[in-house]
């Protein structure tokens, strides 16, 4: 499940944050509800910092230089962006399971 | 002298091979003791070996693609309507399904659910049976028989005490959905439900039983039927559905919708995104295609479900999709309605570049694939 706690709600100790979480989840869990991102048939995603892109497209830049508008794409009406709270302009890590690989990661950029 | 995990793990940890492949690796040299030169020669023996097998630079890539996957596509039945595997629920199977699915069809021709069930309810017959009454669609016609009785004018649904027990659907509940859908008066009596229709005509009357009839009185709209099986190999309860509808399921207790999945892959990019699509595309190709015997490697549909998917949306192979988006003008008018394409490029006066394969095949250059993709410049020796 994923969580997010508004802050400032007044937890007096990490401990007790941490547990309201856990009992947040049991309920959820037992209601039906189901996060999307729990998914077996959606890989992990993340957004990644500015600094990280960078670094990303230089990976991708060893034979000439890209620009990030020539990564695959993603709208940014995408059920899981719009749950992870992406922005346009984001890129997104992808870590996809591979019948190959094992493990693969992969590149999205958030568009309209 | 061995070398610790440590060691090894350090100098394995920055090769750049595949998850699988440098996880075996690593595994099996913790089992061996290996010396420190010996790692070395290992990896380089190991990457030697990788880079042979990577695919050669300037490969068609994409026509090996779709030569892999079309020469079995010959072989398979044109037109199967199986029970896939699946009790009585009928499915689209081989060369109609593997279209569909490059089609990226709005709606597949037999849409299908899988539905896997919450803990509690896994491995419980009663329950799971419960909860399929709950999903499919229960319409007057399966409760009991319709009547009209035109000298009272009054629509007359005998209801089958037994069947609605087992539905787990009481009279009132049955009277109260139609009153709310229909919007006319409804008499309970017992069993027996009577519908008097607005006004008193004949043609009224028979519009009434009509719409009688379509009225969804328990359950989702779209689904069917459910099939209830005990799967084996992991020992639970699972339903299947004919129809597909994941939206209305998501709030329903009972279901484990982190399971659940439909063989609609538009409606898997609808609720789950692209990279579900994308999975999703890959689970449907692969599995058509070994119901029929015939293995195409999974790099060859997953480059397939890459392209489809790689602007954010499902997209179809052909001239709605992939190939009518070309940028050459004379790689679209070679493929479909040749016409079309080459007006429209001359009413805009489109330029083409001549980047691709197909354009540079037609006026007769050589095309950049494979050694045609390297210019060789020649050191002259100054003599």
């Amino acid at each position: 499940m994923h969580l997010k706690i508004p802050d400032g709600r007044g937890f007096k100790s990490l401990r007790a944050r941490l547990l309201f979480i856990q009992g947040m989840n049991v309920i959820m869990n037992n209601s039906g509800n189901f996060s999307l991102l729990d998914h077996q048939l959606i890989p992990h995603h993340m957004v990644l910092s500015e600094k990280e892109a960078a670094q990303v497209l230089k990976e991708f830049s060893s034979l000439q230089p890209i620009e990030k508008e020539q990564l695959p794409k993603i709208k940014s009406t995408d059920p899981v962006i719009m749950e992870i709270g992406a922005k346009v302009g984001d890129i997104i890590k992808i870590i996809r399971k591979s019948q190959t690989a094992g493990e693969g990661e992969f590149y999205r950029l958030v568009i309209e | 002298m061995a070398l610790s995990e440590k060691t090894i793990d350090e100098t394995t940890k920055n090769l750049s091979l595949p998850f699988s492949v440098k996880n075996a690796l690593v595994s099996d040299l913790k089992k061996v003791n290996v010396s420190k030169k010996e790692l070395e020669e290992i990896i380089e023996r190991i990457m030697d070996i990788y880079s042979y097998s990577t695919i050669e630079p300037c490969e068609a890539a994409g026509v090996v693609s779709a030569q892999s996957i079309g020469e079995p596509g010959t072989q398979m039945t044109m037109r199967t309507f199986h029970y896939a595997g699946v009790a009585e629920i009928n499915v689209t199977l081989g060369l109609p399904r593997l279209i569909e699915i490059v089609d990226a069809r709005k709606k597949p021709s037999t849409p299908m659910m899988t539905v896997y069930l919450a803990q509690e309810y896994c491995n419980d017959r009663d329950k799971a049976r419960e909860l399929a009454w709950d999903i499919e669609a229960t319409h007057i016609s399966h409760l009991g028989s319709i009547s009209t009785d035109i000298s009272e004018m009054t629509l007359t649904i005998d209801l089958n005490e037994k069947v609605i027990i087992h539905r787990n659907i009481t009279p009132a509940e049955i009277a109260q959905k139609l009153e709310d859908e229909l919007g006319v008066s409804i008499v309970v009596e017992d069993n027996r439900v009577i519908i008097r229709p607005e006004k008193e005509s004949y043609r009224e009357l028979l519009q009434l039983v009509k719409n009688t009839q379509n009225v969804t009185l328990k359950g989702i709209k779209d689904i069917k039927r459910v099939v209830i099986r005990k799967e084996e190999n992991i020992g639970e309860y699972v339903l299947y559905t004919e129809g597909s509808s994941l939206k209305k399921l998501e709030g329903m207790g009972g279901v484990d919708m982190t399971r659940t999945i439909t063989n609609n892959i538009h409606e898997i990019y609808e609720v789950f995104g692209i990279e579900a699509a994308r999975n999703s595309l890959i689970k449907e190709a692969t599995d058509t295609l070994r119901e029929q015997g015939l293995t195409v490697d999974v790099r060859h549909i997953m480059l397939v479900a890459d392209i489809m998917t790689v602007d954010g949306e499902v997209k179809a192979i052909g001239r709605h999709g992939i190939s009518g988006e070309k940028a050459s003008v004379l790689a679209r008018a070679a493929f479909e309605v040749t016409v079309n394409h080459l007006l429209d490029a001359g009413i805009r006066g489109d330029i083409d570049e001549l980047r691709g394969v197909t354009e540079n095949v037609i006026i007769g250059q050589p095309i950049k694939l494979g050694t045609g993709h390297i210019d060789l410049v020649a050191k002259q020796n100054p003599r």
